[in-house]
């Protein structure tokens, strides 16, 4: 075996916060050879990017290598003087970062960023570094580079961003690349791209790459080796399959568990109780016992230490030692999460029809946004958001309605609430046209419908105490006709969530980002409404809060009946828990049906391409990612014809020039594409079954 | 009654502010979150030294605030007949420096004009001299041998004093401090001396000598002597500094109490609303911005002095006049300086207003008012209260600059601008006049200076974006703790 590039020896990183330090890193070692993937896998706040960040020193003021070594090609880089670390930085490490935003400076245009790090590096005449600019952006597949080179991040889409970004990190051709978490702010399309782009430029120079990621599919695509970090600590090593095939640790075993798949429909996920300890303290015993359904007297005594196990693994956990007298847990393999047995199927299945009464009817929902220019603001065009969307939920039943960012979802679910006004079409609820309803008529049908938002740290205003957050709603629609009634639903409704009703005299940044969302669907609650719109509500929560949220949407919605109009890009949340899924391009729906219809034979060639490019966590499935050329276009001007048709890689004559109408393919499942319509007998073969079957 | 008491207008605002002032300190109490902040502020050495200060000059402000008419004569057959002079307790208590006017300049701590002056000896002949003070070292007979001993002497007895008072003070404080923490009293003291306890009693207590000291010493010379000198009417100029400081206080309080109003309603207003009503108000705080402030201040209070003038019966001492002029400068100089604090809540509110919890409140179908008073008002006050802390000293030099022009407070009234007004053309004498407009000066920059190390403190307690970054200062125990098990 080659001597490892990169060895890192028991980092230690503290972070003062003021009263104890946290222990952000505790004793972290691993070694990573040339040519070889590893990837750091781990839930927020477990110290995945302070590791990074120790190796680039680059650590926020408040933090410090307390203790370790980090040995890269011999060279013990905590030890350099920070002159010659700078050499390294960017030379020998390159370093990708999570925000394609951020990390560009938006006053200077890609070349002069590039070639700033080639001049600070190599010799190169200036000649030299602006041809080997345009190389570069050529091997990151930038198209039109000497043009690019110009121009200014503003002038680039999010894909073309993160991949100048690369193009960066890659500029001196370092042996190491870290990349922390690289295509989290991406669209599955997008990361699809970027991802492959990454393998290949890996393969082809021989770079060794650090890989930071909460998302198991991103690893299962891309990793040689996994290691699971849990609260400052790796906790398991493996290689990539071996570690799919048979995860060891109690808790990458319930990282498994917590994903929500199509298998698991109808049971409730696996969650893992509790919350990450804080770091702030020096632990006696494993640092998961408390929250592990394997734990025994010893686990919170004795420290485990990273044992060796068969297969050049190793696992921090007793079952794997001799501490442990009953280890049985350890012996049985666990079947991997996609070999669940279907728990039994819901009440209401979802192949079955919708009742007959839809809650909400929408019918060509409009929402046009003008642009105003000049001096006296005319109105020089729209933005198409929402252009012509019809979708109807039924009582107790879930519509997903997902797509790429920019293609209006998130529009959609506040012109249904009239959060935002429509430009046109109908939203009926209940049988009544909300757009014909005077102001006092519509707040009083407010309680009807409610959103929960994605971000949870900011729907919650942060001055108020919980029980004055819950109590607005009520007040403002008369739920409870006294304060002493209201106060007691308070307490049943955190209940109900799942919170200890003595929350509500605390304020919103007392909870962590999973309580949060718990107040913030315990607000939607209060008012008794009958539809939740729920906008991205699990997005920015780690997989195994989100297991909870959608455990606690799904009790209540069986409790309740209430419709959900779920908004997500996430296929697995959609394959978990919707009965209905619509997908939407740029302001349309492009195909509705059934969960099983469009996820087991989509037939939109955007559908099939969007569905294969999810990362699968298994290492084994090749799939054949569906590449999709270029961007999500602009609302402002969409492309003639077919909004796809640019894109789309079974366009024909016809795309160009009429949109498609909406066909049926069976009784609920829709689609709006010319390959599917009789009227032109020249028409491609529609693409079979089979290609994308993810089942 | 041994007096009638007299509430001027600025008075009757001055006691309201520190009403609503006590009303929100209990409200901040019962808060956490408004708490918190607080608790930040008190935390900082540089701040609270800054309090300290400050609060003197508070004091000396409301001393000068209770004003009050003194029963005149000893005539009671005729009932309660009082004086037609309005004074403050503040008045009283400088009354011996008030009482004792010279002729004209003289240094401070001197004991001789600072003019020579042709007087006539016992035998006839006139000589040009400098003529004994009538007052200030009245005492000393032999002043060329006897001034500094005596000046000497009383400073000394004025800073035991005032070191008395310090022990006494820091006394009370560690024994507070032992009473909290339940320990004895010489480790309090300890802790203390040390700088080992979160709140920063050493600065705190260092400062309150310092002031002490001060104090004392001033008031033990000041029996004898002119600490600051005399005026060009001999007026004693330390009278005058400390009379102008409730000047300062309440320009710079009441000012803002007339800016919030415009800057709180107009900005969320402008923020929440957008489309014509923002156009509206960004139009009118342009406008506003762009005519020159001084002559828009000048038009404003020459347009009420002649109001004041035509009515004398309205008015009938000087002292109301001279009241009323500077309520209508606080409100004059509010009108023109709420455009900035306004546009910093526009923005704040155009970004708060897209934030979620907005938008879950409006699916609740609650009310604009409800939603600008409950969600954004609490969202935005930490930008009006460093508005606020930061304006009050530019306000306090504002009013030096508007006096010294002519248009400030009233010529009668002393305040900083007239005290730098009158010593402006003594700066030409040789030898010079220095210490009116040093006296002045010294005084304002150690108003100003305390306000603006609060209002920095505040700023950082409050300011999310100015983030907590400290050095990383881990014990070395912690440290070795951390190596030992490696």
């Amino acid at each position: 075996m080659s001597e490892p590039l990169l060895e890192i020896d028991r980092l230690s990183t503290w972070i003062d916060t003021g009263d104890h330090p946290v222990r952000a890193v505790d004793g972290l070692s691993l070694e990573l050879r040339a040519g070889e993937t590893f990837a750091l896998l781990g839930e927020s706040g477990c110290g995945k990017s302070i590791t990074a960040l120790s190796v680039m020193r680059l650590l926020p003021d408040a933090g410090r290598v307390v203790d370790g070594r980090i040995v890269l090609g011999g060279v013990d880089l905590l030890q350099l003087p920070e002159t010659e670390m700078r050499a390294v930085r960017g030379a020998r490490i390159g370093m990708i970062f999570q925000e394609p935003m951020l990390s560009l400076n938006p006053v200077l245009t890609v070349g002069a960023q590039i070639l700033e790090v080639l001049e600070r590096h190599t010799s190169l005449s200036t000649r030299q570094a602006q041809s080997k600019a345009r190389e570069l952006l050529d091997s990151v597949g930038v198209p039109d580079a000497p043009r690019r080179l110009h121009e200014f991040p503003f002038q680039l889409s999010g894909g073309l961003r993160q991949r100048v970004m690369i193009a960066m990190a890659l500029a001196c051709e370092p042996e190491l690349l870290i990349a922390d978490e690289p295509t989290t702010a991406l669209d599955v399309t997008i990361q699809a791209q970027v991802l492959e782009l990454l393998h290949d430029l890996q393969r082809s120079r021989g770079m060794a790459m650090l890989l930071i990621t909460h998302d198991l599919g991103v690893v299962a695509e891309t990793a040689h080796r996994v290691g699971v970090m849990y609260a400052g600590q790796i906790v398991e090593t493996a290689p990539c399959t071996a570690f799919f095939a048979d995860p060891q640790h109690p808790y990458s075993r319930k990282l498994f568990a917590s994903l929500p798949a199509r298998q698991k429909r109808g049971g409730a996920l696996s969650v893992i109780g509790g919350n990450v300890p804080s770091l702030a303290q020096v632990f006696e015993g494993c640092r998961f016992a408390e929250r592990c359904d394997h734990a025994q007297a010893p686990c919170r005594v004795i420290v485990p230490a990273l044992t060796r196990t068969d297969g050049g693994r190793s696992v921090r956990c007793h079952l794997y030692t001799a501490v442990l007298g009953d280890r049985s847990a350890a012996l049985t393999p666990v079947a991997s999460s996609a070999e669940q047995a279907p728990a039994a199927g819901r009440a209401n299945d979802p192949t079955s029809s919708p009742g007959p009464g839809a809650i909400l009817e929408v019918s060509d929902l409009r929402v046009h946004f003008p642009i105003h220019r000049g001096l006296l603001r005319r109105v020089v065009g729209y933005v198409r958001a929402v252009d012509g969307v019809t979708l109807a939920i039924a009582p107790g039943r879930t519509l997903a309605l997902v797509g790429e960012s920019g293609c209006g979802k998130t529009t959609v679910g506040k012109g249904v609430l009239r959060l935002v006004p429509p430009t046109g079409g109908e939203v009926v609820f209940d049988g009544v046209d909300l757009g014909e309803l005077s102001a006092p008529a519509l707040r009083a049908r407010r309680r009807d419908m409610q959103i929960v938002f994605q971000d949870p740290y900011s729907s919650l205003n942060p001055r108020m105490r919980v029980s004055e957050i819950l109590d607005e709603g009520m007040s403002a629609l008369g739920v409870g006709s006294t304060a002493g009634e209201r106060a007691r639903r308070i307490d049943a409704l955190l209940r109900e969530v799942g919170l200890d009703p003595a929350a509500k005299s605390r304020y919103p940044h007392e909870f962590s980002g999973g309580q949060r969302q718990r107040i913030a669907i315990a607000r939607a609650l209060a008012v008794e409404p009958r539809l939740i719109v729920c906008d991205e509500p699990t997005s920015a929560l780690d997989v195994s809060v989100q297991a909870q949220i959608l455990n606690l949407l799904l009790d209540l919605q069986r409790r309740h009946a209430i419709a959900y109009l779920f908004i997500t890009h996430n296929m697995g949340v959609v394959e978990y828990l919707a009965h209905e899924v619509a997908v939407m391009y740029l302001g349309r729906i492009v195909e509705q049906g059934s969960v099983h219809d469009v996820f087991s034979a989509p037939k939109h060639p955007y559908t099939r391409a969007l569905l294969s490019a999810v990362p699968v966590p298994d290492p084994h499935t090749k799939r054949e990612v569906l590449k999709l050329g270029g961007d999500l276009p602009s609302a402002v001007s969409p492309p003639p014809g077919c909004h796809f048709n640019p894109r789309c890689p079974r366009a024909f004559e016809p795309c160009a020039v009429t949109y498609p109408a909406e066909r049926a393919l069976g009784p609920l499942h829709r689609v709006r594409c010319h390959l599917y319509d009789d009227v032109f007998p020249g028409r491609p073969i529609a693409p079979s079954d089979d290609i994308a079957e993810r089942a | 009654m041994l007096f009638q008491p007299v509430i001027l207008w600025t008075d009757a605002l001055v006691f309201l502010l520190l009403v609503a002032l006590a009303g929100v300190v209990v409200y901040v109490r019962r808060h956490e979150h408004l708490r918190q902040p607080w608790r930040r502020v008190a935390h900082s050495a540089t701040g609270m030294a800054g309090a300290v200060v400050l609060a003197f000059f508070v004091l000396v402000g409301v001393l000068d605030s209770l004003h009050y008419r003194a029963r005149a004569g000893g005539d009671s057959s005729r009932g309660n007949v009082y004086a037609v002079e309005i004074t403050s307790v503040l008045d009283a208590l400088l009354r011996s420096l008030k009482e004792r006017p010279e002729k004209t300049y003289s240094a401070p701590l001197g004991y001789q004009l600072y003019a020579r002056e042709t007087v006539e000896l016992p035998d006839g002949r006139q000589s040009r001299e400098y003529p004994r003070l009538r007052h200030g070292g009245a005492h000393l007979k032999a002043p060329q041998d006897e001034w500094r001993p005596d000046v000497g002497r009383r400073a000394l007895a004025g800073a035991a004093i005032g070191f008395v008072l310090w022990v006494v003070a820091a006394t009370l404080v560690s024994a507070h401090i032992a009473r909290a923490t339940g320990e004895g009293i010489d480790r309090a003291w300890r802790a203390l001396a040390r700088g080992e306890l979160d709140m920063p009693w050493r600065a705190i207590l260092a400062t309150l000598g310092a002031l002490l000291v001060l104090v004392c010493v001033a008031a033990a010379l000041a029996g004898k002597y002119h600490v600051l000198g005399t005026s060009k009417v001999g007026e004693d100029v330390l009278y005058q500094a400390l009379k102008s400081v409730r000047i300062a206080l309440v320009i710079g309080t009441l000012t803002t109490l007339v800016m919030l109003p415009f800057a709180i309603l107009l900005g969320i207003g402008a923020g929440y609303f957008k489309g014509w009503a923002d156009d509206i108000i960004q139009y009118l705080y342009t406008t506003l911005n762009s005519i020159p402030a001084v002559l828009l201040i000048a038009a404003a209070v020459l347009m009420m002095q002649v109001y004041i003038d035509t009515r004398p019966q309205a008015f009938p001492t000087s002292v109301e006049r001279a009241d009323l002029r500077l309520l209508f400068l606080c409100a004059i100089l509010g009108v023109t300086s709420w455009t900035g604090l306004c546009r910093l809540l526009r923005g704040e509110t155009l970004k708060i207003r897209e934030l979620d919890y907005i938008q879950a409140a409006q699916a609740f179908g609650v009310s604009h008012l409800r939603i600008i008073t409950r969600h954004i008002l609490p969202n935005v006050m930490h930008i009006v209260l460093i508005a606020v802390v930061m304006e009050f000293s530019s306000l306090v030099l504002a009013e030096a600059v508007l006096s010294y022009v002519g248009v400030g407070v009233d010529p009668s009234m002393i305040s900083f601008g007239t005290m730098i007004n009158a010593a402006r053309l003594e700066m030409a004498r040789d030898p010079m006049v220095w210490w009116s407009l040093a006296s002045a000066f010294g005084f304002m920059f150690a108003l100003v200076l305390s306000a603006n190390l609060f209002a920095d403190a505040v700023r950082d307690a409050f300011d999310p974006r100015v983030a907590v970054i400290k050095p990383f200062r881990l014990r070395l125990a912690a440290l070795a703790a951390a190596k030992a098990p490696a």
